[in-house]
Parts: C-alpha cells; sequence; structure tokens
C-alpha cells in the first residue's frame, strides 16, 4: 500500500485497498472486540459479587460440601478442546476447504453441547438450589450466565455451519467465521475464570 | 475465475453528476419503509434529539409537579406515594432517557461529519441502538399506566427495593427497564468508539480529532466498562425479586450493600459519562466564537481521559454515610479530591481562550460562558460533599440535590443549549433566531440559579431529599418558594427554545454552509448535508481544516474539493488507528428493517419478563435470536460472501 501523500495539490495516489469485508479490515472484527470489552466486565461484576459475598460473609458462605472437579473436570477439559477443534476448523476455511470448516466447526458444537449437558447434570446434583442461600444463588447464576454464554456461542456456531453448508464463504470471504470464532474462545476464557472462582478458590484457604 | 478482491479508488473532484449518483444510492427510500428501515446516521441523530427533548419535557412538568407540592408547607397537592413515583421518574428520566441520549444524538449526527465519513462504523447497530433506546423508555414509562412506577429513587437502595417491602410491579418496571436500556446504550458505545478507530478521513491521525471525539469515544469506552455493573445489578435485583434468590437480602445471607457498589460503580463513571461529551461539545463550539483555536489541545484531551480513569475509582464516596471501614473512606475522598485537577484543567483552558480570543457574543457563547461558570459552581459543591466529614453532615439533604442539578444542568444541559444553538444551522439549514435566543438563555440561566443556588442552603438548614412535604414551623418555607419560582421561569426559558426552534423551522434565515465560519469537517459540507455528506473523501492535513490558510498550522493542506470517489455502491473508507492512512474499501449496508424487527421481538420479550408469561417469553428470544441471524446473513453486497468483490 502506498503513501497517500495529503497535499492537494499534489496527485492522490492510493495503492490497491481490500474491498469489502476481510479479516481485521472488517469493521465487525473491531465490533466483536467491543463486544469481548463489555462482556469481559460483566464477568468481572459477577465474579465480584462472589467474592464480595466469600470476603463479607466468612467461612460460612461455603457450602458443606465444597463443589468438586469430577464432572468441573472433564467439562473443562471439553471446553479447551472445543477451541482446539475450532481452530481446526478455521485453519481448514483459510485454505478453502470447506470439508474442514464444516466438521471443525459441528465437533465444536458437540463438544459445546457436551459441556451443557454436563453442567446441567451437575446443577441436579446439588443439594441446595439458587434460593437456598447467598452461596447457591451465586454458583446458580455465575454458572447459568456462563451457561447461557456458550449457547449464545453454539448459536453463533450453528448459524456459521449453517451459512457455511450453504457455501457463503471461501478462503478470502469468511470474516464471519473469524468473527464468531471470537466469541467461542472468549467464553472458553470466561470459563477458565470461572472454574478458578468456584472449584479452586475454596481449596486455597 | 480470478475474483478481484482488490481494487484502486479513484480521485476526482466534486462534480454535479457525481452528486446525483451518490444521492440515488444514500437516500433513504420515502414511505413507511423508509421510517422503520433508514440507517442514516443525519436521521437518526435527530430522532435522538428529539426523543430525548421530549423525554427532558416529561422529566420537567415531574419536576414543576413536586415544585408545587413543595411550594409551601403541609401541602397535599400529591400524595406520598404519587411523590415517591414522581421523584423515582423524574431522576430515572433525566439521567438515563434524556441526559447520555441527547449527547448520543449529538454524536451520532456529528461523528461521520466530523471525521469526514459518510456513516458510523455499523449504521443498522446505530438504528437498533435508536428504537431499543426509544422502546425501553416506553417500556419504564408504560408503568405510569397501572399506577406503578418505580417508586425508590433512581438509585434504588436495596432492601426497599425487595420484594416484602415492595411488591407491586414498580421495581420489575425499573430493573428489566434498565438491563433493555443498557442493550441501546452498550452497542451505541461500542458504535462510536468502532467508527473513531476505523472509519475517519485521510489524515485525520488522532491529534487532529475534534475534542468532542476524544470525549464521546472516551465515555464510550467507559460505558463498555461500566455498564454491565448496573444491568447486572438489576439483573441480580430481579431474580431477588421473582425467584427469591439472595443477593440482596441479608435473611439468606445476602448483603444490601452490594447493590449500593454494583450501583455507584456504574454510577459515578456515568456521572462524567453524561457530562465529557457536552464538555467536548463546548471545547470544540467555544473557540469558534473566540476566533481562535483552543488552548492546551492535548492538556484537555489528557485531562479528559484522566477525569473517566479516576471517575472509575471514586464511586464509594456515595457511601460515606453506610458504615465503611475508615481506610476506604479516606482513599476514595482522597482520589474525589483529586478529580479536581483535569476539571480545573478543562476550566482554565476555555477561560484562556476566552481571554485570549476576540469573543463574538452569540447565544451559544452565552450558553458556553454560562456553562463554565456553573461547572465551577457544581464542582466546588461536589469537592465540598468529597469531604467525608462534611459529606456525613450533608448526606441524603437538599445540598446534594442542589450539586446534581448543578453538574447535570449545568455541565450537561447548557452545553446541549448551546451546541444546539450551534449545530441546529447545520442540521436544519436554518438559522435560529438570536433575539428569541438571548431571552431563551437569560431566563433559562437566571431560572436555574433563583432555583437551585439557594436550595444549598435548604440543604444546609437540614432538609433532607424525597420528603414530600414539610411542617409548618421548620424554617424551609420561603428557599422552598424561590426555588420553585425560579424553577417555573427555567420551564418557560425552555419552552422559548421550542417556539425559537418551531419558527426558525418555519421561516428562518437560510445558514449556508458554514454560518460560524467554523474550522470543522462539518462546515464543509451543505446545510443540511446530503445523504452521503462528502460528495468526495476529504483529506486532512490539520487540526483545523477550514481554518489552514489563516493559521498557517500544517504542512500540506486539507483537501475538500478533491478526494477520493468511491461511488461503486455505497462505500467508505476503513482506515488506520493512529494515522488515518487508508487500509480498506467498506461496503455499507442498505437501509434494513431487522434492527426495528428484532427490536419489536425484545420489547414482547421484555414485558413477558415483566408479566412472568414465561413461554411468550422463550419465543420471543427465540424470535429475537433469528432475527440477528437474517440480520447477520453474510451478503453478497457487502461483500461478505465467497466470490463477491466490486465488479
Amino acid at each position: 500500500m502506498s503513501e497517500l501523500p495529503l497535499d492537494s495539490r499534489a496527485p492522490l495516489n492510493i495503492g490497491r485497498l481490500p474491498i469489502g469485508s476481510i479479516g481485521r479490515a472488517a469493521n465487525g472484527w473491531w465490533g466483536m472486540m467491543m463486544l469481548v470489552v463489555t462482556e469481559s466486565s460483566l464477568f468481572v461484576y459477577l465474579l465480584f459479587a462472589y467474592y464480595y459475598f466469600a470476603a463479607r460473609s466468612g467461612p460460612g458462605f461455603l457450602p458443606e460440601a465444597l463443589p468438586s472437579f469430577h464432572l468441573s473436570g472433564p467439562g473443562t477439559a471439553i471446553l479447551i478442546a472445543s477451541s482446539v477443534t475450532l481452530w481446526f476448523g478455521q485453519r481448514g476455511a483459510r485454505r478453502g476447504s470447506r470439508a474442514q470448516l464444516l466438521a471443525g466447526l459441528l465437533v465444536t458444537i458437540a463438544l459445546g453441547a457436551l459441556f451443557v449437558g454436563l453442567q446441567i447434570f451437575e446443577w441436579s446434583e446439588k443439594p441446595y438450589t439458587i434460593a437456598s442461600h447467598a452461596y447457591g444463588s451465586a454458583f446458580f447464576t455465575i454458572t447459568g450466565f456462563h451457561m447461557a454464554h456458550v449457547v449464545a456461542g453454539l448459536g453463533i456456531l450453528l448459524a456459521l455451519a449453517l451459512w457455511s453448508g450453504l457455501g457463503a464463504f471461501d478462503e478470502r470471504r469468511m470474516s464471519a467465521v473469524d468473527i464468531g470464532t471470537i466469541y467461542w474462545h472468549f467464553v472458553d476464557a470466561v470459563w477458565l475464570a470461572v472454574f478458578f472462582t468456584f472449584y479452586i478458590t475454596p481449596y486455597l484457604r | 475465475m480470478a475474483v478481484d478482491y482488490q481494487k484502486r479508488p479513484e480521485a476526482g473532484y466534486v462534480t454535479k453528476e457525481l452528486e446525483a449518483k451518490l444521492h440515488k444510492m444514500w437516500e433513504t427510500k420515502p414511505g413507511l419503509f423508509g421510517v422503520i428501515a433508514t440507517v442514516d446516521h443525519k436521521v437518526i441523530g435527530i430522532r435522538y434529539i428529539v426523543t430525548a427533548f421530549a423525554f427532558l419535557v416529561v422529566g420537567g412538568l415531574q419536576a414543576l409537579l413536586m415544585r408545587l407540592q413543595l411550594a409551601q408547607p403541609d401541602q397535599t397537592i400529591l400524595t406520598p406515594e404519587q411523590y415517591n413515583q414522581l421523584f423515582s421518574m423524574h431522576g430515572i428520566t433525566m439521567i438515563f432517557l434524556y441526559a447520555l441520549p441527547i449527547l448520543s444524538g449529538f454524536s451520532n449526527y456529528l461523528f461521520p461529519l466530523l471525521l469526514g465519513t459518510r456513516d458510523m462504523a455499523f449504521p443498522r447497530l446505530n438504528a437498533f441502538s435508536y428504537w431499543v433506546y426509544l422502546a425501553s423508555g416506553l417500556f419504564m414509562y408504560a408503568s405510569f399506566l397501572i399506577g406503578q412506577a418505580p417508586n425508590n429513587g433512581w438509585f434504588n437502595y436495596a432492601p426497599y427495593a425487595l420484594k416484602p417491602f415492595n411488591p407491586g410491579l414498580n421495581m420489575d418496571f425499573y430493573a428489566l427497564g434498565m438491563v433493555f436500556f443498557g442493550i441501546s446504550t452498550t452497542v451505541g458505545a461500542a458504535n462510536f468508539v468502532v467508527t473513531v478507530m476505523r472509519n475517519r478521513a485521510p489524515g485525520m491521525s488522532i491529534n487532529r480529532l475534534p475534542i468532542m471525539i476524544w470525549g464521546t469515544t472516551t465515555v464510550s469506552v467507559g460505558i463498555l466498562l461500566a455498564n454491565p455493573a448496573v444491568s447486572l445489578a438489576f439483573f441480580l435485583l430481579w431474580l431477588d425479586r421473582q425467584f427469591g434468590t439472595h443477593f440482596y437480602d441479608t435473611a439468606g445471607g445476602g448483603q444490601p450493600l452490594l447493590w449500593q457498589h454494583l450501583f455507584w460503580i456504574f454510577a459515578h463513571p456515568w456521572v462524567y459519562i453524561i457530562v465529557l461529551p457536552a464538555m467536548g461539545m463546548v471545547s470544540d463550539a467555544l473557540p469558534v466564537f473566540c476566533r481562535r483555536p483552543l488552548v492546551a489541545y492535548t492538556l484537555v484531551i489528557l485531562a479528559t481521559i484522566t477525569t473517566m480513569l479516576l471517575g472509575f475509582g471514586v464511586w464509594v464516596h456515595h457511601m460515606f454515610a453506610t458504615g465503611i471501614p475508615f481506610l476506604s473512606m479516606s482513599y476514595f475522598s482522597g482520589a474525589s479530591f483529586i478529580i479536581t485537577i483535569p476539571s480545573a484543567i478543562a476550566t482554565f483552558a476555555w477561560i484562556a481562550t476566552i481571554w485570549t480570543g476576540r469573543v463574538v457574543v452569540t447565544t451559544a457563547f452565552l450558553y458556553f460562558a454560562g456553562f463554565i461558570s456553573m461547572f465551577v459552581i457544581g464542582g466546588v459543591s461536589g469537592v465540598v460533599t468529597a469531604s467525608v466529614a462534611a459529606d456525613l453532615q450533608l448526606h441524603d439533604t437538599y445540598f446534594v440535590v442542589a450539586h446534581i442539578h448543578y453538574v447535570l444542568i449545568g455541565i450537561n444541559l447548557f452545553g446541549v443549549l448551546g451546541g444546539l444553538y450551534f449545530w441546529f444551522p447545520k442540521m436544519s439549514g436554518k438559522m435560529l433566531s438570536e433575539r428569541l435566543g438571548r431571552w431563551n438563555f437569560w431566563l433559562t440561566f437566571l431560572g436555574f440559579n433563583l432555583a437551585f443556588l439557594p436550595m444549598h442552603w435548604t440543604g444546609l438548614l437540614g432538609m433532607p431529599r424525597r420528603i414530600y412535604t414539610y411542617p409548618e414551623g421548620a424554617g424551609w418555607s420561603w428557599v422552598n418558594m424561590l426555588t420553585t419560582v425560579g424553577s417555573f421561569i427555567l420551564a418557560f426559558g425552555i419552552l422559548l427554545l421550542f417556539v425559537n426552534v418551531w419558527m426558525s423551522l418555519r421561516r428562518g434565515v437560510a445558514a449556508g454552509a458554514n454560518p460560524w465560519d467554523a474550522p470543522s469537517l462539518e462546515w464543509a459540507t451543505a446545510s443540511p448535508p446530503p445523504a452521503y455528506n462528502f460528495t468526495v473523501m476529504p483529506v486532512v492535513a490539520s487540526r483545523h481544516p477550514l481554518w489552514e490558510d489563516r493559521l498557517g498550522e500544517s504542512e500540506g493542506h486539507s483537501s475538500i474539493e478533491r478526494g477520493l470517489i468511491l461511488d461503486d455502491g455505497k462505500e467508505m473508507l476503513a482506515t488506520s488507528v493512529i494515522d488515518a492512512a487508508p487500509r480498506a474499501i467498506l461496503k455499507m449496508p442498505e437501509d434494513d428493517p431487522w434492527p426495528f424487527l428484532v427490536t419489536l421481538a425484545m420489547t414482547l420479550g421484555f414485558t413477558a419478563l415483566l408479566l412472568h408469561w414465561w413461554w411468550i417469553g422463550l419465543a420471543a428470544g427465540v424470535a429475537t435470536l433469528l432475527g440477528c441471524v437474517f440480520w447477520l446473513w453474510p451478503r453478497g453486497d457487502l461483500a461478505q460472501t465467497k466470490g463477491t468483490a466490486h465488479e
């Protein structure tokens, strides 16, 4: 890309510019980053509520049976794996392979759904409810917020799979894929903060 | 087949043929579809401004009713419950439904014009943020229809906001309405930030941005970081009320103070969010009437950013009376004092600009001068309440009410009214009457000060805020009468503004492109501007493109008449973040009904949540998501799909 002379008396010469939505040239990519910023701060405030309770209420805040890893551990591994499979699909799309993109998306969707299933199962095993005490309220609300984000992410991936199946993308025109995958990785990263807060910090005292 | 993903954009001069061609591409189609589907930032900006003024009028009428009630002791015009609902809705209306949206309106209208581009980064999202603003405002106002408006003040403390104490729908309207409104605020903020980062005239590097752009961008980042706190606070309140969670009620181990923390973590930054763009407007417009550039451009920008940053570290100064630890109070008190430094920098920059300039006294100038003087008064009363010792005495008295009105009317409304006198000719093509403008200004200014200056005294005399009446011998009668008289004069002054606008639209003097001989890009295009804003993309070589010949501050020359043509469909430039060098040619969306339709689905959804129609709520949620999928469906005309290029 050549320099643009700013002096109007000189001829305006600009090199060739990409047209339309390509990678970070797309405004949508920047818009997704804004969403990530504001959603991150949402989770900061959610976790602030948890830590505020923990600090103010003392040891009585935690339930008798501390949260265990037996479901959350595999769930975490599944979610991390789903980021890898999504990256694999995206890499395929970059090379123009619709099959690899679709495969990556579908496996990621399956892993995401599995995570949601595990979470719901863990929910059903809890001896307390959202209305039992402050801890129960925080646990179900915060993990519920995260689960809602996973479900939203699944919706995005489903839409991408649909569009990809319809042949909407090629190796250059795939900004929807680039933008949508950011959200999924973000949801995974947030889970690590939620996981650390609920499943690890109780053992650090 | 090789598809061409790049092209070399052509440069050229402004011609009649080009203007006609662009007009056909960019104009909003007439008729109902155009009304619903338009994505023109200028139309959306004016809608924001008109709607915000409508809420200002409604909130003002609520205030007048309250002032009638308080004019004398022991009055019974309003019942206590009516009074509670009025002062709550007055605060909600002015702070949320007027103060930010009016600034969003100006910013929406002006951003692409000031930046030398053709629209916002996300035109459809822009339409969406307006529709959601309107819908959420109407949603909260629907509470009056069943006589159950929010009644716990705009900051709505727990536990009184909880179900046992407040069983009606009042709080549910407020809680859901604020979550709904937050969506509008958030997407609007994201749009401003991305527009500034990505869509500017070539050469408009960040040290050449108008201050108003800096103001709105700074607060937009603030909104992205702060707004989730209040949306969450209200959502948790709603959960406590519907599902028996224990976030705020002590019975199950909840913490009422959690509400105050979450609310003020948001609401103190919010105070700066609703004044910094107005300060930016003054910083851009005041120098035009001083016939010189603003003094200390860089310092004013740094002060703006510093104020926003510090604004995140002062929220506990609203909570000095809640029994928090002494160390915490000391820290937050100190932070609140420090914030006077950037405020003072801006104030001295304005004064120095007036001092060293050749002042042209217009109504707009008078408003800006009034703005500065009231900013000082409101700032000083703010410093008083930043002191823990003084605050414990003044907390919940009328002193605080006087302070917040000096800040919000002084720094928001007066800046906005000055800005309106300044930019109305650009928006309408007609000048406002200066003669009527003087009456408008002086009545507003005198009425405001008559109403609120004595109110400091009312507070020092010990009158608590939010009481619906007071007894005869309390010694508060005469000051309250003064305030009531002043508030009616203020209201009459505002009425004259509307008369002025109405008469100007009917038979105002034609404005021409640049009636004030101002330096920035919006004055380089016609008044009102064409749908495509600029026929060719301007190139910017200095901070004051239209004053370059006089100032001699630039190395090259800005170019208005010659630039990139970009006429291959709706196109604009993507530019680099720091230097605004061209990076790509963006395809911009046509008018689109989806933002409106998605808003309708969301309105149904929030109504269903309010009334516990769970299945309808679920259906509306699904409809909202499907609407978004259709909205975002990759499209060839936006060059988002396989094989699409400029041909």
